[in-house]
């Protein structure tokens, strides 16, 4: 074990020393002591290991056994035929990353309205304007105790700022995209880092996706905070679809001001092994969150979504649906918090998780948690596993339709539940083909 | 009245302790506490030799700490006597040997030892401490070949049976009170039924802790064999001491083929005062094994006593068809704590498990169901419905739900539901606008919330767990 913690510092720590050479001076003094912080607090603790409660279901060995090399320190490999992850609502409204460091050349924020940022987060740490905004939201990400949120900050070095001043509603999707690719030899690793503000009353969508040309392997670990301000609305797509041996690690954490409205999606189909920790805080008066999702995994692939909404006022509503279809020898975890805190009177939280075992072979581990300290409140959860109703079958096949393409037909429907959420045309059709042909089927 | 309004409560009736003069042995544990205890119960070397297996398991194994919601300061481990009985004349063949003074205890208690006063058709197993003080109806029992007697009465005369499943439900090493239980228990009841007999009676054992220093560690091993069916009761009460005292028991059920065990359990432990001074730690390890196939095992608890529940009784459903039940109402108040629930091994084909789990938290107490439904590969077509609900009263309380589910196979279906509610003012003012008082308003309530679990008690049980429902709770709801 001693062994092997240390090789993996290693390879970390000649990435990490690279890093600090090359951002020299500048960066401010703060981020750079919040590295240095963050990169002793990851050689301490290292990657979670299945003792962990929350890592219980979830070996991350894989991870800390391969030799990853931070892209930055790796050269940046070519641009060449990503045109296929493009989506046309968001042709002016993106910004590419390859390997984590933004692409200016790949990128374009033209159909933004004035005021609106989005830029690279080295260019806003760099401008004054932003650093308290961001200074907080990262000094809040080091508190954590994960050695994955400890390895981001150490050695995130692109990523994306967004802010939308108050009141400034943004009808283009913000489209941040992640593509990761291992050129020969190396297993890059990027650390993609995000923070989103979205000041009072303004309205924005913003779609995280993240995919790669080939199947190597590879690591992303990501943070993504979103901060809403009162009355905000903030549409949140994640589209997951890595490359079927690459590692996907990311942690998204929203943060609702009063009468906010946040909506996130979540589809996670891609990765040898994803892990997706999701949580929301509402901490004022009147938000309202939905945290949805669908993962669909086949073959090896393992997926784990934890999630954790957190009601600390009172009147705040929260609705959380999860499906999950499995296939061949995959796995799924699903572990999802509800925390209703003392004095968060009126809250009303639901939550669903759903999962369509289609093999023998699959296996789902599902957790719905509710943590309740106030009496005046309506809470419930569900969940559920299983796999397509007998009689539905029936049905369909009583109008004529074989067995084999009335299955397809139902499974499709169940994904269809969480993918109609997402209102942006061209991501539903591409996301409709991925599960049509997951299943080998057309419709 | 519309705002929570705390009464006083109802005193705790059983909290009062029996004067008799006991034999203990010095407090801590070691090796030679266990051979100590093992020889004062003339025990045979097996059963030494697993007390002491247990012993040195249980010296490499922590406290379940980090897991459970619930808190408790540092246990002493030197510092509790671990084998208390009442001195009584060497042997005693009936009833009329038994000292008075016990009898008078457990009259007092509502569990009459003499046959004549006993409510018909049920046979009593009395606990004291650490020993089994009377055993009721034996004689009657025997003749239907059911075997019904305290544990250390089964380790000489039926050493067979029970050296064959001693340990094989809960390992000596299951856990950290299991191992300790399994090196120091001092008695607790066995029951055997033999292939296609159908218990006449219902079985009972009543523990009552009196000793303000020693904890209790009782054993419960029940056999069902081919074709049988056996419903078992325990009740347990235990004076009031401003010191926590440690209740760790094991019990170890198994069912053949066909055999059908019902197991009812209303703990009724001192529950601490109302700034949770005192009180019992309830640390159990409940298991059952279907081994058979067609085999049922039903588990229905009333918690409503101890300072902190520790307990997750369970069922390992090995044999095809078999079939698992839980049904528990949890009651806290005041500032007790309860981490409760089951876990349901499906391991043979169609095997089916139902969890209704009805929570109920008042004051500052805290209560947790955690459940583990586990669908093995080989689990063909199992079937899981799981159901909590929690009621909360007063804003103090917490309720928590832990579910883990784990499905490995395509063929089974599981399902889970949970829901928080409250006594809502509507039906509390409907209930008292057509006459009822407020306090039987709320025990109707109350009462309707946990029916689906009252429903499985036998009648004598049923009515004293509403009665101690609505005694617990009185003064909770304004």
């Amino acid at each position: 074990m001693s062994s092997q913690l240390a090789t993996q510092s290693s390879s970390y720590n000649t990435a990490f020393r690279a890093l600090l050479e090359k951002t020299g001076n500048a960066e401010p003094s703060w981020l750079r002591r919040m590295r240095e912080d963050s990169f002793a607090h990851f050689e301490r603790v290292g990657f979670p290991s299945v003792k962990e409660e929350e890592w219980k279901y979830t070996n991350v060995a894989p991870i800390a056994k391969l030799q990853f090399v931070p892209a930055f320190a790796n050269g940046q490999p070519g641009g060449n035929g990503f045109g296929a992850f493009v989506y046309d609502e968001a042709r002016r409204s993106r910004l590419v990353f390859v390997n984590g460091m933004l692409r200016r050349e790949l990128s374009s924020v033209e159909a933004l309205p004035a005021g609106v940022s989005v830029i690279d987060i080295g260019e806003a740490l760099a401008k004054g304007p932003n650093e308290t905004s961001l200074r907080e939201s990262l000094e809040r990400a080091a508190k954590s105790e994960s050695g994955f949120t400890a390895l981001n900050t150490a050695l995130f070095s692109s990523g994306a700022f967004v802010f939308i001043p108050a009141g400034v509603s943004v009808a283009a999707p913000i489209h941040l995209q992640f593509i990761s690719e291992s050129s020969h030899g190396a297993a890059a690793a990027s650390f993609p880092r995000v923070l989103v503000v979205a000041a009072e009353n303004s309205a924005a969508t913003i779609v995280e996706s993240y995919a790669s040309p080939g199947e190597s392997v590879y690591l992303t670990n990501a943070i993504v905070e979103v901060r809403l301000g009162a009355g905000a609305h903030v549409q949140h797509f994640k589209v997951q679809r890595e490359s079927t041996s690459a590692f996907h690690v990311a942690t998204t954490d929203a943060e609702l001001g009063a009468n906010a409205r946040y909506d996130a999606t979540t589809i996670n189909m891609g990765a040898a092994l994803s892990r997706h920790t999701i949580d929301v805080t509402m901490d004022h008066e009147g938000a309202e969150c939905w945290v949805d999702g669908l993962y669909m995994v086949d073959a090896n692939q393992h997926t784990d979504t934890h999630s954790m909404i957190d009601h600390r006022q009172p009147h705040c509503t929260s609705h959380q649906l999860y499906k999950g279809i499995l296939d061949g020898k995959s796995r799924a975890v699903f572990n999802g918090k509800v925390f209703v805190r003392h004095g968060a009177q009126l809250t009303n939280a639901q939550q669903t998780n759903k999962n369509l075992l289609l093999s023998n072979e699959a296996q789902v581990n599902t957790k719905p948690q509710l943590e309740i300290f106030a009496d005046d409140v309506k809470c419930a959860h569900g969940a559920a596993v299983g796999q397509l109703e007998a009689d539905e079958i029936f049905y369909l096949e009583s109008r004529g339709i074989r067995p084999e393409p009335a299955r397809n037909l139902l499974t499709y429907g169940f994904a269809e539940e969480v993918i109609e959420k997402i209102k942006i045309d061209s991501i539903r059709r591409e996301l409709d083909q991925a599960v049509l042909n997951r299943l080998h089927t057309t419709l | 009245m519309s705002t929570a309004e705390i009464l006083t409560n109802r005193e705790y009736k059983y909290g009062w302790v029996t004067d008799i003069e006991s034999e203990t042995i010095p407090r801590g544990l070691s090796e030679d506490t266990v051979r100590l205890i093992s020889q004062k119960k003339s025990e045979p070397e097996w059963m030494l030799e697993f007390r002491l297996k247990a012993y040195r398991n249980w010296l490499n194994m922590q406290e379940p700490r980090h897991w459970p919601n619930i808190a408790f300061p540092e246990v002493n481990y030197q510092d509790i006597i671990y084998y208390s009985a009442p001195k009584q004349r060497a042997a005693k063949v009936s009833l009329d040997e038994v000292d008075p003074e016990l009898l008078r205890t457990f009259d007092k208690l509502g569990i009459p030892l003499s046959e004549q006063k006993q409510l018909a058709g049920v046979a009593v197993d009395a606990v004291f401490d650490s020993v089994s003080v009377a055993t009721t109806y034996k004689e009657k029992l025997k003749k239907h070949g059911v075997i019904f007697c305290s544990f250390s009465e089964a380790v000489r005369e039926y050493a067979e049976i029970v050296r064959k499943y001693l340990g094989s439900v809960v390992p000596t090493n299951d856990n950290f009170y299991a191992a300790l239980n399994s090196a120091v228990f001092s008695d607790g009841s066995f029951c055997f039924i033999p292939k296609g007999v159908r218990c006449p009676m219902e079985l009972s054992t009543y523990f009552r802790i009196n000793n303000s220093e020693s904890g209790q560690f009782e054993r419960t091993l029940i056999v069902a064999e081919e074709g049988s069916h056996v419903s078992y009761l325990e009740g347990c009460t235990a004076p009031k001491f401003d010191k926590n005292q440690l209740h760790a028991a094991v019990v170890e059920l198994v069912a053949l083929d066909d055999a059908e065990i019902k197991y009812s359990t209303v703990q009724n432990w001192y529950a601490g005062d109302e700034q949770g001074v005192g009180g019992i730690y309830n640390f159990v390890t409940k298991r059952g094994k279907c081994a058979g196939r067609n085999s049922k095992i039903s588990w229905t608890q009333v918690e409503t006593g101890s300072a902190i529940t520790w307990k997750y009784p369970s069922c390992i459903l090995q044999g095809d068809n078999s079939v698992g039940e839980f049904y528990s109402v949890a009651l806290t108040n005041h500032a007790q704590q309860a981490d409760t629930g089951t876990k349901m091994i499906h391991l043979g084909k169609n095997t089916r498990s139902t969890i209704i789990s009805k929570g109920i938290s008042a004051g500052h107490a805290n209560n947790s169901y955690r459940g583990l439904v586990k669908i093995m590969p080989k689990a063909e077509n199992a079937r899981n419905y799981t159901q909590c609900d929690s009621m909360l009263i007063g804003s103090d309380a917490g309720a928590n739900t832990f579910p883990y589910i784990e499905v490995m196979n395509n063929s089974s279906q599981v399902e889970h539901e949970a829901s928080t509610s409250r006594i809502s003012e509507e039906q509390l003012f409907y209930l008292m606008q057509r006459g009822i008082s407020q306090e039987d308003a709320v025990s109707l309530i109350i009462n309707g919330f946990c029916k689906d679990v009252f429903l499985q008690l036998p009648m004598e049980f049923a009515v004293e767990a509403t009665r101690l429902l609505g005694l617990k709770l009185e003064g909770a709801i304004g």
